[in-house]
């Protein structure tokens, strides 16, 4: 059904290599997520498989069927934009209504469909309204709603989400999620915010300067990066990077160990240092502590609500069992 | 967004605007230029040969040359002059607060719109007419003689029907451009202590100073080759030739085409020049 | 700005900016006063300002004896038609180069508004003779195609500019959702440009009713618009100073209507975007 193959796909602008050479596979049914820095190529890589740019090399296959080239009309996909691209001088039921009409279905098919649509995304009482006077939200679902009816092979999001505030963004998340089950279709997302793709994906292709650092699922990605980038990209606050004579001593070149896995006490411990900065979260603390042995402060994470103070002396000690540890070249000492 | 299939859709698209364009640019153009080198007299037998620079030379040897080009260049410049420093202080006050701004500004963009003819006419005979213009009424009742404006003082009042034209667009442009500078910058100024006339000459005047430039460079482009006016009121006569109608003459009255085509291609470099750096400076616009 | 305007610099301003609009307005409003009255009235001196008989015989005697409404019909003709195939052929132009720029676009877009700084005088005689050859001298058609290749550049650059306005993403919806190329412009990209394409109609259409050079030699008897019917007043005609001026006033009105609506436009449309 809706399986896609990137085969060595390239991508060149004015001379500048944005993507080299890429291969992926993206299973029918995942909801495959795009993460990485802006820049990356994610936003690219998204529009080469809608066909809205040509690719410089390579191939695409579609359910089987070799793409490279075709118009993007004619690759049964459907993609959501940032800026949810609607229709301004059309209803809210013409905007939903128009992939069905350049399909040429006749209107009593066409009404169907769209009725159905709206009542999925709760769209029923705006139907008849311009986009002008949605909230962004509303906004959001009629671009889904939109795509939806299409029946598509994949569905495509480009960073669906950035223009909603933080409580709009996490129920659509949950909304998109229950999308996904619902209608078991291919979804590939685009996202720089990492929490939205640790939390929807079923697998994250990390992506940075065009090439692809890791492909998995969110937990291979959490427990087992394969380079500091990835490891440094994945998880909130970012996993401690520490590099110096101290961990030399563990036979890396880097070693990383995130804020969670890290233990504080004002008694004793492996790293002593001196606590800074503090976040109190109520649900946790995090303490940013400048230790002895390393340049840079390391943030460790607390559970509740622990009343250390700034200025004081702690001892830190790494759960040896989450310890990262990387080469010279970056890669993953297994 | 680019795909080979839009890339060739556009050039497609583009196809009947530039290729209508560039035989609008070239066939005419080569052709005048054809005939700048030839002796051309339709009233005399049509072409008689080849006449390599001479055209050229004679036209810009001709005692009717370098007048054509000191009255146009006094048009011009005149008109420049009272349009821009006019335009300044008109876009200035119409800045201001006022009532009923909205009609003031019809009043005052209006002349824009009236075709040249008509203008053109409407000063002649109704202002300028020495006997029944109202000019001529208002001189006598201040006892003194009307001026016999289209002949005594024919450059004059060219330039001032071309002026009353062209001020609308001159103030329009600028009090576009007045408005788009944000008002922080002069509040920051008179928090600094600058009084109306230094903040008007340090930060209004150089904001302006792009607009002042694009309004010179069109308004030279077009009243290079103003012709309505002339041709209703004076004909040329008593001075008031300028280049184009010069070589307007040259075509239509004394029908020698090769002479008036070398004057042509003279006006065309001309216009050019100024084009020129009316393009540089749109083409900066552009990037941005 | 930031003080407070107090109402005595408010009136001062009013009284001096309505004195000047006044004093530039004049001409026209004399005209328009002047094609009421009698031709006595109109040369009385002193000169009468409202106290005239009015009347509206003027206009009967230009309408009736000269043929007015041919002029008239020809200019609505002539300003229409151009305008109106200017923007059938500027359209596919101009959204090229909005929605599918190239490294020549640009370029292209100087060269275009360039070829309107060419003056006309310099071409004039070929036109003549090109135009004596195809047998649309004093033809309507003729003009039309040359004021539309005088205009076009202007409404290339106004509709280019117009569509650059529009969202990118809009019309790559309209391509994911099935749309052709033909069904993007009509079903999408033309309904939002609708209001740009209005405002350069309307800018263009009163820079072709005023044009004053091709209407004038390239027309005689038959395709004359009204900018050559008012320059045939130049002679004896034009000392009938009210119907003069009925003539006058008849032949501006509509434009200085249209005008008021298209300030916007005209910086838009004339400056080439080097003043926003």
């Amino acid at each position: 059904m809706g399986r896609i193959i990137l085969d060595k796909v390239t991508k060149r602008f004015d001379g500048v290599e944005v993507i080299p050479p890429l291969d992926l596979i993206i299973e029918d049914g995942e909801f495959t997520v795009f993460v990485g820095p802006s820049g990356c190529g994610k936003s690219t890589l998204l529009r080469l498989i809608a066909g809205l740019e040509d690719v410089t090399g390579g191939h695409i296959e579609i359910d089987g069927q070799d793409v490279t080239g075709v118009a993007p009309a004619k690759r049964r996909l459907a993609m959501v934009f940032q800026s949810y691209a609607l229709y301004p001088h059309m209803t809210v039921r013409k905007n939903i209504a128009f992939p069905l009409r350049m399909a040429k279905l006749d209107r009593a098919e066409i009404n169907k469909k769209v009725t159905a649509a709206a009542e999925v995304l709760n769209l029923t009482d705006y139907l008849e309204r311009r986009p002008g006077l949605l909230s962004g939200g509303q906004r959001q679902r009629v671009a889904i709603g939109r795509a939806i009816v299409r029946e598509p092979e994949a569905f495509l999001f480009d960073e669906p989400l950035s223009n909603l505030d933080a409580a709009l963004r996490v129920e659509m998340r949950l909304e998109i999620g229950e999308l996904h089950k619902r209608l078991a279709t291919t979804m590939i997302y685009v996202t720089h915010d990492q929490v939205e793709a640790m939390t929807m994906a079923d697998r994250i292709v990390v992506l940075k300067a065009g090439n692809i650092e890791q492909v998995g699922s969110p937990l291979e990605l959490y427990t087992k990066p394969r380079n500091t980038f990835v490891a440094g990209f994945i998880g909130s606050p970012s996993m401690n990077l520490l590099e110096g004579p101290e961990v030399a001593k563990h036979g890396a070149k880097t070693v990383g160990i995130r804020p969670e896995h890290l233990s504080i006490s004002d008694k004793e411990g492996v790293w002593s240092g001196i606590i800074g900065v503090s976040e109190h979260l109520g649900s946790d603390t995090f303490f940013h502590v400048k230790c002895d042995a390393f340049p840079n402060p390391l943030t460790v994470r607390a559970s509740g609500e622990v009343s250390l103070h700034y200025g004081q002396k702690v001892f830190l000690t790494p759960n040896k069992t989450y310890i990262h540890r990387f080469g010279k070249d970056g890669l993953r000492i297994a | 967004m680019s795909t080979t299939a839009s890339r060739s859709a556009a050039r497609v698209m583009m196809a009947p605007a530039v290729i209508l364009l560039l035989g609008w640019m070239l066939v005419p153009l080569t052709m005048t230029v054809w005939f700048s080198f030839r002796k051309f007299l339709p009233l005399r037998g049509g072409d008689l040969g080849f006449a390599g620079f001479d055209n050229y030379v004679r036209f810009f040897t001709s005692s009717a040359f370098w007048p054509s080009v000191y009255t146009t260049l006094i048009i011009v410049i005149s008109v420049l002059v009272i349009t821009v420093v006019l335009g300044i202080f008109l876009a200035m006050l119409l800045d201001q607060p006022m009532w009923g701004q909205g009609i003031v500004r019809i009043l005052v963009i209006a002349p824009f719109f009236v075709m040249p003819t008509v203008s053109a006419l409407l000063w002649k005979n109704m202002f300028m007419d020495p006997v029944n213009g109202l000019f001529a009424h208002l001189f006598k009742a201040f006892g003194a003689e009307p001026v016999v404006w289209l002949t005594d003082a024919a450059l004059p009042s060219i330039i001032m029907i071309v002026s009353w034209q062209w001020l609308p667009f001159a103030t329009l442009i600028l009090l576009t451009a007045r408005q788009s500078l944000d008002s922080e910058q002069l509040e920051a100024a008179e928090m600094d202590g600058a009084p109306l006339l230094k903040r008007f000459w340090f930060i209004v005047l150089p904001h302006l100073g792009r607009a002042i430039t694009v309004v010179i460079l069109i308004q030279t482009i077009f009243i290079l080759s103003i012709f309505a006016e002339i041709f209703v009121t004076t004909s040329g006569a008593f001075d008031t030739k300028t280049l184009t109608y010069l070589i307007f003459q040259r075509i239509t009255d004394s029908q020698n085409i090769g002479l008036g085509s070398a004057g042509g291609v003279y006006a065309i470099i001309l216009a050019n020049i100024v084009a020129l750096f009316l393009m540089r400076i749109v083409g900066k616009n552009l990037d941005t | 700005m930031a003080r407070t305007h107090s109402p005595q610099l408010k009136m001062l301003t009013t009284f001096a900016a309505w004195s000047i609009g006044l004093m530039i307005f004049f001409p026209i409003l004399w005209t328009i006063l002047t094609s009421f009255k009698t031709e006595a009235q109109a040369i009385a001196s002193p000169p009468i300002f409202v106290n005239f008989d009015w009347t509206l015989e003027n206009y009967e005697v230009v309408r009736e004896r000269s043929n007015y409404m041919r002029f008239l019909w020809n200019s609505i003709f002539i300003a229409g038609g151009s305008t109106l195939l200017g923007v059938l052929i500027a359209v596919p132009a101009a959204w090229s180069m909005a929605f599918v720029p190239s490294k020549r676009t640009k370029d292209i877009l100087l060269w275009m508004l360039s070829t309107k700084m060419l003056p006309a005088v310099g071409v004039l005689y070929p036109l003549y003779l090109i135009f004596i050859e195809l047998g649309i001298l004093d033809t309507r058609l003729g003009l039309i195609v040359v004021l539309m290749l005088i205009n076009l550049p202007i409404i290339v650059w106004m509709l280019y500019t117009y569509f650059k306005e529009i969202p990118g993403e809009i019309l790559e919806a309209a391509r994911m959702d099935g749309a052709t190329l033909k069904a993007e412009i009509f079903y999408v990209l033309m309904p939002m440009a609708i209001p740009g394409i209005a405002s350069t109609i309307l800018l263009n259409v009163i820079l072709a009713w005023n044009e004053a050079f091709w209407t004038l030699n390239l027309t005689a008897a038959k395709a004359a618009p009204l900018t050559a019917f008012i320059a045939s007043y130049s002679s004896p005609e034009g000392l009938f100073y009210a119907k003069l001026s009925a003539a006058s006033t008849m032949a501006i009105a509509p434009i200085l209507i249209l005008g008021w609506f298209s300030q916007k436009q005209l910086v838009r449309g004339l400056t080439f975007g080097a003043v926003k």
